[in-house]
C-alpha cells in the first residue's frame, strides 16, 4: 500500500517544552487511521504540526510526495489536506453557506453547486440551516459544518481532531455514523480522539500516544482488545 | 430656533460626517483584523492631501482643463500612491512585530505617525498648502432671508463618500476577497489552514483603509482649500472617535459613528458654541462608552471557549 502521509521521527516543541518525541506514523491511501491518547498527550499538536503550527524542529513529514515542513501554512490545504479542528472553528458570523464556500478555497468554486448538494445529502440539518449564522448553530451542528467544510475542498486526506469533544452521546453516535459513511465513500481519514471506543471501532489501524510518544500500534480490534488500552482509555471494564 | 439654520447645520454635518466615516472605516477594519489601533492612519490621510495637490498641479501642467477629468485623474493617482503608503507602513512598522506584545505595534504606530508628519514637514515645508477651489456654486433652499444652501461641492463630497463606502461594503460582504477578510478577522488560524494567505489579506485591509483615506483627503482639500502636515492628527482622532462611537471593528458602525459625530458637532457649533465643539464630540463619546462600552453597533467581546 502506498503511504499518503508519513511522519518520520517528528519532534515538536513549544519553546523549551517538548510536546512530541520521535513520532513516526503512516496513513495509507483509503485507510482510516486513528490516534488515541489522553488530554495533553500531544494529539492536537501532532495534527497542527502538519500545517507547521508549530513547525517541527526535527524529523520529516511527507504528504503525497510533498515535504510539508518546507511548505507555508496557507499552501498546505492546496496539496489535498483538510483539517476539521478541535473546537470546530467555524466562522461564527458567517452564514452556513459561506462557511461551506470557505472550504472550497484550495480548489476554487467550480464544483461548488455539485459538492454542496452532495454535502446537503449527507447533512440534511445543514440544508435546513443554510442561511443561518454558524455561531447560532448547536455544538453538534457546528461539528457537522466543520466536517462539511473540510469535505468541500475534495481532500485526499481528511484530518479530524476530536470531533466528539463536548457533544452529547447521541450526537457523537450520529457524527461517527456520518464519518463511517464518508470513509465508505473512499475518503482517507486520520482521526485523533480521546473517545477511544468510538475511534477504534471505526478505524482499521490505531496508534496510542502517551506523553508525546507513540507507545502502541495495531489494528483497531487488537487495540480494543488490549488490556492496557481497556484499563487506560475504556474505563477498565 | 430657525428651521433653516437647523437645515444648514445638518447639511454641513452630513458633509463632515461622511468624511469622518471615510477615515473611520480605515481604523475599524485594521482593528477588526489585527486588533490594533493604527495611529498612523490619520497621517496617511494627511499624506493623501499632499499627494492630491501635487498630482493636480502636474495634471494642470500637462494642460488638462476639464475640471471633472482633472479631478478624476487626481483621485486615481492619489488613491494608488496613498495605498502604497498604507501598504508600506504595515510592512515596515507592523508586520515585523506581529506575534509580539499588543503594545509593541501601538508604539510603532505612534512612531510611524511622527515619522510621516516630520517627513512631510521637511520635504514639503511647514507652511499651509493651498488647493484651488475647483467646484463653485450652490443650490438655495428657501427664499429671501430664510434659506439654507447646499454647495455643489457638498453634494459631490456626500455622494462620493457614500459611493465609496457602498463599494467597500459590497467588497467586504459579497466578494470572495471580502469573505477572506472576514474569515481572517473571525479566526485567523483557521483561515490560514483553509488556504488563505492571511499576511496578504492584512496588507489588503491596510490598502483598502488607505484608499478610503485618500478619497477623504481629496474631498477635504477641495472643501477647505488648505492643509498642512498636522491635519492628520486632529482629524485622525475624530475619525477614531467615530469608529469607537459606532463600535470599533464594525464597518456600518464606523459610517454611522462618522455621521453622528459630524452632525452633532455641526449642530453644536451652530446653536451653542464653536470653540467647544471638540469638547462636545469627545463628551458624546464618553457618554456612549459609559452606557454601551462596545459602541453603537459593536458586539461585546466574548471570551472564546
Amino acid at each position: 500500500m502506498s503511504h499518503l502521509l508519513t511522519l518520520n521521527q517528528v519532534n515538536v516543541s513549544y519553546g523549551p517544552v517538548q510536546a512530541l518525541y520521535d513520532v513516526s506514523l503512516e496513513v495509507g491511501s483509503g485507510e482510516i487511521v486513528t490516534l488515541i491518547g489522553a488530554n495533553g498527550a500531544g494529539k492536537s499538536t501532532l495534527i497542527t504540526s502538519l500545517f507547521n503550527k508549530p513547525k517541527p524542529n526535527g524529523g520529516a513529514i511527507h504528504f503525497d510526495g510533498h515535504n510539508l515542513t518546507s511548505e507555508q501554512t496557507h499552501n498546505i490545504a492546496k496539496l489535498g489536506l483538510a483539517l476539521v479542528p478541535e473546537g470546530r472553528h467555524v466562522f461564527p458570523s458567517m452564514l452556513v453557506e459561506e462557511n461551506l464556500v470557505m472550504g472550497t478555497i484550495p480548489i476554487g468554486e467550480n464544483h461548488l453547486e455539485q459538492d454542496r448538494a452532495h454535502i446537503f445529502d449527507i447533512f440534511p440539518r445543514l440544508k435546513e440551516r443554510r442561511n443561518q449564522r454558524a455561531g447560532t448553530l448547536s455544538g453538534g451542528e457546528q461539528q457537522m459544518l466543520a466536517i462539511a467544510r473540510g469535505l468541500m475542498s475534495r481532500p485526499k486526506l481528511l484530518l479530524l481532531d476530536e470531533p466528539s469533544l463536548g457533544l452529547a452521546p447521541i450526537i457523537v453516535q450520529q457524527i461517527f455514523g456520518i464519518l463511517k459513511e464518508i470513509a465508505e465513500d473512499g475518503m482517507t481519514v486520520f482521526l485523533v480522539e480521546q473517545n477511544a471506543n468510538h475511534a477504534l471501532k471505526l478505524a482499521q489501524r490505531g496508534y496510542v500516544l502517551v506523553n508525546g510518544r507513540i507507545t502502541l500500534t495495531g489494528s483497531g480490534e487488537e487495540l480494543l482488545a488490549n488490556p492496557q488500552i481497556r484499563e487506560a482509555y475504556l474505563g477498565g471494564h | 430656533m430657525d428651521s433653516f439654520i437647523i437645515g444648514q447645520q445638518l447639511v454641513n454635518g452630513i458633509t463632515l460626517g461622511a468624511i469622518y466615516g471615510l477615515i473611520a472605516v480605515g481604523y475599524t477594519m485594521v482593528y477588526g483584523i489585527i486588533g490594533m489601533i493604527n495611529f498612523a492612519h490619520g497621517d496617511i490621510y494627511m499624506v493623501s492631501a499632499y499627494l492630491g495637490a501635487i498630482f493636480l498641479a502636474v495634471i494642470t501642467f500637462f494642460g488638462i482643463d476639464s475640471v471633472v477629468l482633472a479631478l478624476i485623474i487626481t483621485l486615481l493617482f492619489t488613491i494608488v500612491f496613498t495605498a502604497l503608503y498604507g501598504w508600506s507602513v504595515e510592512r515596515i512598522a507592523y508586520r515585523p512585530l506581529r506575534g509580539s506584545t499588543r503594545l509593541a505595534p501601538l508604539i510603532s504606530a505612534i512612531g510611524m505617525s511622527l515619522i510621516l508628519q516630520n517627513y512631510v514637514q521637511l520635504s514639503q515645508g511647514a507652511r499651509n498648502q493651498g488647493f484651488p477651489a475647483l467646484v463653485e456654486g450652490s443650490v438655495r433652499v428657501g427664499d429671501g432671508a430664510q434659506f439654507f444652501q447646499v454647495t455643489y461641492l457638498q453634494m459631490i463630497i456626500v455622494v462620493t463618500a457614500f459611493v465609496s463606502m457602498g463599494i467597500l461594503t459590497y467588497v467586504i460582504h459579497k466578494t470572495s476577497l471580502g469573505r477572506a477578510c472576514r474569515a481572517t478577522q473571525q479566526d485567523p488560524m483557521m483561515a490560514e489552514v483553509l488556504g488563505i494567505n492571511t499576511d496578504r489579506i492584512i496588507s489588503i485591509v491596510f490598502v483598502l483603509g488607505a484608499i478610503m483615506a485618500a478619497v477623504a483627503g481629496i474631498l477635504v482639500s477641495l472643501n477647505y482649500g488648505s492643509f498642512d502636515f498636522y491635519i492628520g492628527f486632529i482629524t485622525g482622532i475624530k475619525a477614531f472617535t467615530a469608529a469607537v462611537l459606532g463600535g470599533i471593528g464594525s464597518l456600518p458602525g464606523a459610517i454611522l459613528g462618522g455621521l453622528i459625530l459630524g452632525m452633532s458637532e455641526s449642530l453644536f457649533s451652530g446653536f451653542v458654541n464653536t470653540d467647544y465643539k471638540d469638547v462636545f464630540a469627545f463628551g458624546l463619546l464618553i457618554v456612549v462608552l459609559i452606557f454601551k462600552p462596545s459602541g453603537l453597533l459593536g458586539k461585546p467581546e466574548i471570551e472564546k471557549v
